[in-house]
């Protein structure tokens, strides 16, 4: 089986670019920490409202300029359906689903994960600009998903 | 029409095993073309509803017609296609009296699934989009269907399998004829693939009947991408198999490399089923290291790309030297831009160029928090399916349907400005869906406007611009299905049965080595791969989880 010279330079051209690719990746993944929510923590789907910190769910400081948010997302709404945060501070999102399958997104910041029934999905972001920011459900949950947003006020 | 292909010629085999599997590969081609058409207007009527200028009412509403929608094109339009393609390609090139029994058994299964899940979909008890997400539950009709379309698959394959294994055992000493190596090779990837539906309906299933109470639904999602990744394989690798080996015959070309198209495709059956979890880079209960894991396995699909663009473009290359023709504008004008069989699969290769583009940032591991389950997935997905395999699809029903029916084609003009038409209009289209999804537009909803919220108003324009490109794409469906339903209804018949061949190879394929025709061996380490990739995360989500979830009907 014959490989022609000018295939055997592409092809090497088009491996260096797997390479570098994945270096970059790896790389941004193990220094940076840029690396997707994947956060491993289950919960019982049908007892969220009994199960702390989720029967209580809202904003906790945790330090000057900290946060958690902990949210339960139910169709068709949020929970809480409106925080307030000064400007800079890194809030850590907690979400869990009391129902069905729900997305978690702030959209122009980075906030995205999925809401599984059974598990607790976590993501961080530092709000760096002031303003009103639309959360909305980015995966379909039944005939009033479009519906399904939140918001976060960064003061 | 049915009447004008003869059960026998007389003669030989060949003629024999073609005449007997026309009928049934045109029966193929036309359900295809009847989906498309239905899907078509699904899809402009969803454009419609996003740029803000209709509302669907409540008895067909917004998300009953996604789930048709995206069930009639992704799974239904596709597979009729693909497996009438790929029987075409077996009983052209293994000249065989053959039963089409099991064939025929194939469609028909597959046919029964389609019009269970369609009622299911259409009567509103399956709302639950086309990748059903537990705990969303659908009536079992349509679980039942969407296995039956599935299990009709496998009677195709077997039919595929049992007559390479017949031509294998007859020539001994040959290489199985490359088309027909193409379609074994898919549908080797295809049931393996097609596994992680046996398994999900295996929990789906039961339960949907209240057999059981709840169900696991992180198992669910990550059985369903164990096919959904595969299940988009299936349809590049369909496509590629048309650009490789009738492409070509289009301008009088030869196939560039017997072996390395072979290897191409071997690769692409290794490389199929240990990458889905690059869709579930969100979810929750899935670590870091396995998502990581995928993204590597993932990339690997870069090499037989590779192979396959280099070979594609030596072959045009190769075939416009020998015209006389030098030089990049010499070659790509020589090319024959005005044969829709031609211009439809090269037409989508360019569309490609840029659905390849999207598909790198959607598996960069960390930078899919960007564009994960925003618009900017439904362009990538409209660019490459909707864009190199269906416009590749296309080209191909018109050179099959004359080929099968020995008519020419009706309005050949409007079939050309089909494909065109489709190619501006999905450009259009695709842009904006990209656009509005890099603004954070989430994808799968019915209104963006989220009560006039101030960062929803960026959106709209991409969606006006969506639903333009959308209705261009819609128009040019309606002229695929004048040309087609043309065809089959007015009396043309040709002088010449109008051919639809496989080109031949530059070298000689005893030149390619033996063990890649090994099929089984191959498919043996697809699926060890596939083991390889999934015991941990599989085991994961069974270890760390004991709840179920019930399940629900929220529509």
């Amino acid at each position: 089986m014959h490989v022609h010279r000018q295939e055997r330079i592409w092809m090497t051209f088009g491996l260096a670019m797997l390479v570098i690719f994945l270096a970059v990746i790896t790389t941004a993944a193990v220094v940076d920490g840029f690396v997707p929510p994947s956060h491993v923590q289950s919960i019982d789907p049908t007892k969220v409202a009994q199960t702390p910190p989720f029967d209580h769910p809202g904003l906790r400081k945790v330090a000057d300029g900290a946060y958690e948010a902990y949210y339960v997302a139910r169709i068709f709404s949020f929970t809480p359906a409106s925080i307030e945060v000064p400007v800079g501070s890194r809030v850590t999102f907690y979400v869990t689903s009391a129902d069905v399958e729900h997305g978690f997104s702030i959209p122009e910041t980075g906030v995205n994960t999925m809401v599984t029934p059974g598990w607790v999905s976590q993501v961080s972001h530092t709000f760096k600009e002031r303003g009103t920011f639309l959360l909305v459900c980015n995966e379909y949950c039944g005939s009033g998903h479009q519906m399904m947003a939140a918001k976060v006020e960064v003061k | 029409m049915v009447t004008t292909i003869a059960p026998s010629r007389g003669g030989d085999a060949l003629e024999f095993s073609r005449a007997n599997g026309d009928l049934l590969v045109l029966t193929h081609i036309y359900t295809s073309t009847l989906v498309l058409g239905i899907g078509a207007l699904f899809g402009m009527l969803q454009g419609f509803s996003r740029a803000n200028w209709i509302v669907m009412p409540a008895w067909f509403d917004y998300y009953r017609m996604l789930t048709a929608h995206g069930v009639l094109m992704a799974l239904v339009f596709t597979t009729f296609f693909i497996t009438g393609f790929f029987t075409y390609s077996v009983y052209h090139t293994i000249p065989r009296v053959r039963s089409t029994r099991l064939g025929w058994i194939g469609y028909c299964v597959m046919l029964v699934g389609t019009v269970m899940a369609a009622v299911a979909i259409l009567d509103g008890s399956a709302s639950v989009l086309y990748t059903f997400y537990a705990p969303l539950k659908a009536s079992p009709l349509f679980y039942f269907g969407a296995t039956l379309l599935v299990a009709g698959t496998w009677f195709v394959a077997a039919d595929v399998f049992l007559n390479v294994a017949w031509f294998k055992k007859q020539h001994p000493n040959e290489r199985i004829p490359l088309p027909a190596f193409i379609a074994a090779c898919t549908l080797t990837m295809w049931i393996i693939a097609t596994l992680g539906v046996v398994a999900e309906m295996g929990l789906l299933i039961p339960w949907s009947l209240g057999w059981t109470s709840g169900i696991d639904v992180g198992l669910t999602r990550m059985f369903f991408w164990y096919f959904g990744h595969p299940l988009v394989y299936f349809w590049i690798m369909a496509a590629y198999a048309i650009w490789y080996t009738v492409v070509p015959a289009t301008f009088g070309g030869r196939i560039f490399s017997d072996g390395l198209t072979r290897l191409a495709f071997v690769m692409l059956l290794l490389l199929s089923t240990p990458v889905g979890l690059h869709h579930q880079f969100l979810d929750p209960g899935i670590s870091a290291g396995w998502k990581w894991l995928h993204t590597v396995t993932t990339y690997g699909v870069i090499i037989p790309s590779f192979m396959t663009a280099f070979a594609i473009f030596a072959t045009f290359e190769l075939a416009a030297r020998k015209a006389g023709r030098r030089g990049f504008i010499g070659v790509v004008r020589w090319l024959p831009w005005k044969n829709p069989v031609f211009a439809g699969p090269a037409l989508g290769m360019i569309l490609f160029i840029f659905g390849g583009f999207g598909g790198i940032v959607n598996n960069s591991y960390s930078m899919d928090v960007l564009v994960h389950n925003t618009m900017w997935i439904v362009g990538h997905f409209h660019i490459t399916v909707g864009g190199p395999a269906a416009l590749t699809f296309i080209g191909a029903t018109y050179g099959l349907v004359p080929a099968l029916t020995g008519r020419t084609l009706f309005a050949p003009r409007l079939a050309l400005i089909q494909v065109y038409t489709w190619f501006v209009g999905m450009a259009i289209m695709s842009t904006s869906m990209h656009w509005a999804g890099l603004l954070g537009s989430p994808r799968r909803t019915a209104d963006v406007s989220y009560f006039g919220a101030q960062g929803a108003a960026t959106w709209h324009p991409q969606m006006v611009g969506a639903a333009v490109g959308g209705t261009i794409v819609a128009l040019s469906v309606l002229m695929f299905i004048i040309v087609a339903t043309g065809t089959f209804l007015t009396d043309r018949s040709a002088e010449v049965r109008p051919a639809f061949g496989f080109a031949a190879t530059n070298e000689d394929a005893l030149e390619t080595p033996p063990v890649l025709d090994r099929l089984g061996r191959w498919g043996v380490l697809a699926l060890a791969l596939a083991v390889l990739a999934y015991a941990g995360p599989v085991t994961q989500q069974i270890q760390a989880h004991a709840y179920l979830a019930p399940g629900m009907r929220t529509w």
